[in-house]
């Protein structure tokens, strides 16, 4: 007898329609090659149906339906996909060294994620910080992990999510800096080499999934749909 | 034989305090060295000792981990705090980022301004009553076990029973509609790792005063 054909569904993203905290996530579905959904939350009624129906644990987004569970919190639903989609080093100790790298490069990210919030002065103040921050704490660091073990990769010589979010970092500081690398060879190199990896060039190209930096439009619709 | 692991951090709670509740409520021994000058800062900074220029940092099984979150994760692995699987993981994770929230904004509390300093307690309070504690007790009452997750121990429970003695220590009124969690505290509690770290003279810190805050302040000018 023929097993019955069971289609497993794509996980579905709940979040408003721009980068925010939610980008991270798609980046790494992305690399992993998983096909996901997304459904964008425009109304405070769209909002207030989510928390109504108690798909918010903290009432808050990002949430994400996989696997047949509804995960909200950025850095939880991170792991569990890093996890499943074999991204997250081979042993316990390669574990801890991709959690310090992306913990270091989601601090940085999310500094921008929140200066779209603030006014112009301080929002001019918080995305310079950003840069320098960038030039000389975390940079350094991730072409000094390279040059020390001279391989393709952050840890293990194996592709993870150290390395996508390492990438999309980069690329989202050279938004605000486009010389940013410029000390760093290594981390050029880095850079054209992870973003030419299938899943990631295919992301990076118009029309996917990725989402632009924050605009006036987006910071209004998340400030009316949260008030 | 494995070294003690050897914690860094001033001499206070800050963000090094669920690393000390984690490690105690495991049972494993560990040391501390404390930064107390200016100097001392700038000599671990300088030895390039500290991935992102930042503590907590933790030197253990040959590694000098930094990031509280990954530390954290490691000595729950280690210890089978983790859950079974990665479904379980994903619970305790996102149990564990809720309360970590909520922790942030207590720990920043002692570097808030006086005149907006019982606008941020009412915000705590508001936040513990009615988007936290709500979830963590109806976790509890869903499933009937002594424990958040897989009927067994796990980090979230620790972190969690960290975060009621600090609700506490703000107001002891703000566990009142919370029956389970009162359960689950004494439960933890009573654990013998946990009840030993729990009395005077443990590697417990209390809560920052005037004197360890203007320190901390020289320290990390």
């Amino acid at each position: 007898n023929p097993k019955p054909r069971v289609m497993a569904t794509k996980p579905k993203l709940f979040y408003f329609c721009g980068r925010g905290r939610m980008e991270s996530i798609r980046w790494l579905l992305a690399a992993a090659g998983v096909e996901f959904e997304e459904e964008f939350i425009e109304t405070t009624e769209q909002y207030e149906k989510l928390l109504k129906d108690g798909r918010l644990l903290f009432g808050q987004v990002p949430m994400v339906e996989i696997d047949g569970m509804v995960l909200t919190q950025t850095r939880a639903i991170l792991s569990y996909l890093a996890a499943k989609y074999d991204l997250y080093g081979k042993d316990l100790k390669e574990t801890v060294r991709i959690n310090m790298y992306t913990d270091g490069t989601l601090d940085l990210m999310l500094m921008i994620a929140v200066a779209a919030f603030k006014p112009p002065a301080e929002k001019e103040e918080s995305l310079a910080l950003v840069v320098k921050r960038a030039k000389t704490r975390y940079f350094p660091v991730f072409e000094k992990i390279l040059k020390d073990h001279g391989e393709d990769f952050l840890v293990g010589n194996k592709f993870s999510w150290a390395d996508i979010q390492l990438l999309e970092a980069i690329l989202m500081v050279e938004e605000l800096d486009a010389s940013v690398l410029s000390e760093f060879p290594l981390l050029k190199a880095f850079k054209t080499r992870i973003s030419n990896i299938p899943t990631i060039k295919k992301f990076l190209q118009p029309g996917s999934q990725r989402k632009p930096p924050p605009d006036s439009h987006y910071v209004e619709v998340v400030r009316s749909v949260l008030h | 034989m494995a070294g003690k692991p050897k914690l860094h951090y001033f001499n206070g709670r800050g963000r090094m305090e669920s690393i000390r509740w984690l490690l105690a409520a495991a049972g494993v021994e560990f040391e501390e060295k404390f930064i107390e000058t200016p100097e001392d800062w700038d000599k671990l900074r300088s030895d390039g000792h500290l991935m992102f220029q930042q503590v907590p940092m933790v030197e253990m099984d040959g590694m000098k981990m930094v990031q509280t979150r990954a530390i954290l994760n490691y000595i729950a692995t280690k210890y089978n705090l983790y859950g079974k699987d990665i479904k379980e993981k994903a619970l305790i994770d996102m149990y564990t980022e809720g309360i970590a929230d909520l922790n942030e904004m207590i720990i920043v509390l002692p570097l808030c301004p006086p005149d907006q300093k019982e606008a941020k307690i009412a915000l705590i309070k508001e936040r513990t009553t009615d988007r936290y504690l709500p979830v963590f007790e109806k976790v509890l009452k869903s499933h009937g076990q002594d424990y958040l997750v897989g009927n067994r121990l796990s980090k979230a429970d620790i972190h969690l029973v960290e975060l009621l003695y600090y609700v506490e220590e703000i107001d002891p009124s703000l566990l009142a509609n919370f029956p389970l969690l009162k359960a689950l505290k004494t439960r933890v509690s009573n654990l013998p790792t946990v009840k030993k770290f729990l009395q005077p003279g443990s590697q417990r810190k209390p809560p920052i005063n005037e004197k360890s805050l203007e320190q901390a302040k020289k320290i990390f000018r």
